[in-house]
């Protein structure tokens, strides 16, 4: 049998935990221990870790382009919210219910996202993320506008940890869901599935001479995308206690954006590595001056953009050290 | 009857500044969100001019729309033209790095708050007629707006470098072989429509008011007036401009409530009916 | 001896040029037919319309005689209308191995599964690797699709057509491009097709189309000519001033 003949470990070797991917999940662990400290910036930077992934599974993955992101992730944070303040306090549930807000939105929307050309779909998601923040804006009374949705009031985790002060709970909690979603998002773009979106963002007129229901897959994926948004919105809400308008602003959108291109789309970890990057950076370097620090973060986009398409994941790549996920002809 | 004429003075500023835009895009294929950043230019180039030096405000417009045309050329030239083939997202990308780079740049250089500007004389006031108020400035903005319209189109339809333009965004690479300069033709385009965006953000600073986030505040504006009208269309441009401009301004008077919300609901409903715009042609790509 | 693939007035215009004028045409179950005719008699319009990837203006198609007019091109393909494209369509950045598989694991309606890992869906990886085998393309299963040579890539268009498990393969010009050394194996290998796959060929290379033609239909100007066995076409006159007699004088 030919198959006995064909090695196929290039196809495993993607598919199985690497070693380098262990020692990355050590990472927010040492953190812990590390940086104690800075545990409030260290869980941010796990949910937009989060956030990041989502836009990596529509974008990187199946090649969606979308300028309105944020809107999924603002459904879920005030979702999170709103049931909290409203009585249903419990974290886990609550983050179950944002998603499920979120992925509702995701799943109409994206009857309208599939349709026309790339500007279109720009014009479409950027229109909607646009609608649903105006709307956040004015329900004052729903959603405090401007000033916030206060009286996010969260029970303790699973009913015994609390949400201490020093964000330790909120740090773990943060980590633990990240952790979960990646392994599902892992499992997804490594089975048939994810091989189908690779297929589509390639070239979707053969996907379709191959029997491949594209918009109902693009349709999947697009509502997947969106509860990841979701979950990580209600995240943010649930550390934070707290909802602020510009979960929604274009800001938001383009910011991350910019992250995933700049740790690399299509790959998962480009989505981690890139925050990790981009909020140690602003971290440090936003406050001395955040004129400066806006404007080079442009410039910097401008120069990967044209030099560095791939973004750190792709320099990464580059070294010849490191395997990588497809093999690399010769 | 007062909304009306500002919702079209409104509208033509939006034509000046998206006019461009639209031409750019349907040209080169090329989404640049920072188009905006180009009239930003415009109206900081002006208010300056209109401070430091005497210059009167005819002047300092013009100058404003040249200065403008210029960072076109430049940007064009050295950056632009390098993403021509790039997938739409590096554009969207590479567009956003502009905008942000532009808006900490006027920040830096001017301040965050609005720039003051004092209309000239002869702009200000009314014209009075029976059961009507036009304000000059208004009124001024309509006339200019449609003298341009109607030059615009005319250059395009009727000289040679609208017919070697018109050849070019039909098929670059048959009007290359024919001997056009398409190249040239893609800066000289671009650079015009930064000129025209550069006029509408001098002219429009009373209006429109002028901050370092005026790129983000309106761009949303401007991609619904390509949406709707059809890139590359400028008699599109121009009615979806005047549209916007009566929707936005009813919509502010009438609604305040809803604000914004409605524009983007219509915008998207629409896109959703006819995704190619109102006025576009339903192209295969 | 009903039709596997039938079509009943079709046409297409692209604003006044008329790309497919009323065409009727039908094929047996088994056949090995060619579409021949001078660029631009709207050979390859045909196939689109035949696939789906193009709607008609008016006219039906039917595939073993359901009308699937109104169906979307997957829907075909999952009923067996299989084609290749005139300019590869391929997935650049996989390797051939990935690509084939990707088509088996969608005939298999494996394309939902987000759960196990593809190389854990044996039932694809197995059509996938016998596939290459018959293709000669395991030895570089490996290797992402742009580095190979133009021929070989040729070969994964088919491959992936084939993982499809065709009853009707509409090939349009699949020697187009493609070295005579290499195309002597690509026709080989369709010839190795079992006989219950109908194949439908679009070719230009009139050697080919006699070897492996048991009918040939004739279009020009976006309408059939004529339509017989190679003898009968090849004396036609018609068909000769067409081709300026250049190709079917021998």
């Amino acid at each position: 049998m030919t198959l006995a003949t064909l090695d196929l470990s290039p196809l495993r070797r993607g598919a199985s935990w690497h070693q380098a991917e262990y020692a990355f999940w050590l990472v927010p662990v040492l953190a812990y221990f590390l940086f104690p400290k800075s545990l409030a910036l260290l869980s941010q930077i796990a949910i937009t870790a989060l956030f990041c992934l989502s836009l990596d599974l529509i974008l990187g993955y199946a090649g969606i382009v979308s300028l309105g992101h944020a809107a999924f992730f603002g459904l879920g944070a005030y979702a999170a919210g709103l049931l909290a303040k409203y009585g249903w306090g419990d974290p886990l549930t609550g983050l179950a219910g944002a998603g499920v807000v979120a992925a509702t939105a995701g799943f109409i929307t994206s009857f309208l996202v599939l349709r026309g050309s790339d500007l279109t779909r720009l014009m479409v998601t950027l229109g909607v993320s646009m609608m649903l923040y105006e709307a956040a804006n004015k329900l004052t009374d729903f959603t405090g506008g401007v000033d916030g949705l206060q009286g996010v009031d969260i029970k303790p985790v699973l009913g015994m940890f609390n949400f201490d002060l020093y964000g330790r709970t909120a740090y773990w909690y943060s980590v633990a869901v990240l952790f979960v979603m990646f392994w599902l998002a892992r499992r997804l773009v490594h089975s048939p599935f994810g091989l189908s979106l690779r297929g589509i963002k390639q070239n979707v007129t053969r996907m379709q001479a191959i029997g491949t229901p594209v918009h109902r897959r693009l349709m999947a994926i697009y509502t997947v995308g969106a509860a990841y948004a979701g979950v990580a919105g209600a995240l943010l809400t649930q550390t934070t206690q707290f909802v602020s308008l510009d979960v929604m602003a274009f800001s938001r959108s383009a910011e991350l954006l910019l992250i995933l291109v700049l740790g690399g789309s299509g790959c998962l970890y480009g989505a981690l590595i890139g925050t990790m990057v981009f909020m140690a950076a602003h971290h440090f370097l936003a406050d001395l001056n955040p004129q400066y620090w806006q404007f080079w973060l442009g410039a910097a986009l401008v120069l990967i953009v044209l030099f560095a398409r791939d973004g750190i994941m792709g320099m990464l790549r580059r070294l010849p050290a490191l395997p990588t996920r497809t093999k690399k002809s010769r | 009857m007062t909304i009306v004429f500002d919702g079209l003075a409104a509208g033509m500023l939006l034509f000046l500044i998206s006019v461009g835009l639209s031409v750019t895009l349907g040209l080169m294929n090329f989404v640049n969100l920072a188009h905006g950043a180009f009239a930003m230019l415009g109206g900081y180039t002006c208010a300056l001019l209109l401070s430091r030096t005497g210059l009167p405000f005819l002047l300092a417009a013009p100058v404003a729309a040249a200065t403008a045309a210029l960072a076109g050329v430049v940007l064009e030239r050295k950056l632009y033209r390098r993403l021509y083939t790039a997938s739409h997202l590096d554009q969207v990308l590479f567009s956003i790095g502009l905008i942000f780079m532009s808006i900490s740049a006027a920040h830096y250089f001017f301040g965050a708050r609005q720039q003051p500007v004092v209309m000239p004389e002869f702009l200000r006031g009314q014209i009075n007629l029976p059961g009507l108020d036009i304000g000059i400035y208004r009124l001024f903005l309509i006339v200019v707006g449609l003298c341009l319209a109607w030059g615009l189109q005319w250059m395009v339809s009727s000289t040679r470098f609208g017919a070697q333009l018109r050849a070019a965004v039909d098929n670059p690479r048959v009007a290359r072989g024919l001997g056009i300069n398409v190249d040239r033709i893609f800066t000289l385009t671009f650079a015009l429509g930064s000129a025209l965006a550069g006029l509408g953000g001098a002219l429009g600073i009373e209006m429109l008011g002028l901050d370092p986030g005026f790129p983000v505040k309106y761009i949303v504006y401007f991609l619904i007036v390509v949406a709707v009208g059809g890139k590359g269309n400028i008699k599109g441009s121009l009615i979806a401009s005047l549209m916007l401009g009566l929707f936005d301004v009813a919509g502010k008077y009438y609604l305040p409530q809803v604000g914004a919300f409605v524009i983007y609901a219509v915008m998207v409903a629409m896109l959703i009916v006819r995704p190619q715009g109102l006025f576009g042609h339903s192209a295969a790509k | 001896m009903s039709a596997v693939l039938q079509t009943r007035n079709l046409s297409k215009s692209f604003g006044g040029f008329v790309a497919s004028n009323n065409v009727s045409l039908s094929i047996q179950p088994g056949a090995r037919q060619a579409l021949i005719g001078p660029n631009g008699a709207g050979k390859t319009t045909l196939i689109n319309l035949l696939t789906g990837f193009l709607e008609p203006n008016s006219g039906e198609v039917f595939l073993m005689g359901a009308n699937v007019t109104r169906l979307a091109q997957h829907q075909r393909v999952k009923r067996g209308l299989v084609r290749t494209f005139q300019i590869n369509q391929l997935f650049a950045e996989m390797s051939v191995l990935e690509s084939v598989t990707l088509s088996a694991c969608e005939r298999l309606g494996l394309g939902w599964r987000w759960w196990q890992p593809v190389e854990r869906h044996l039932a694809a990886l197995d059509a996938a690797t016998e596939l290459l085998a018959t293709l000669r393309l395991l030895d570089v299963a490996h290797e992402k699709v742009r580095s190979l040579p133009y021929g070989r890539q040729r070969l994964v268009e088919i491959a992936l057509a084939l993982a499809s498990r065709p009853q009707v393969l509409l090939l349009d010009e699949p020697a187009a491009g493609v070295p005579a050394s290499e195309s002597r194996e690509l026709f080989e290998s369709i010839a190795r097709l079992p006989k219950d796959v109908t194949i439908l060929l679009i070719e230009h290379d009139m050697d080919l189309v006699f070897r492996f033609a048991e009918r040939i239909s004739v279009m020009v100007g976006g309408a059939l000519l004529a339509e017989d066995v190679p003898e009968v076409i090849a004396r036609d006159r018609r068909v000769r001033e067409v081709y300026l007699g250049e190709i079917l004088d021998g």
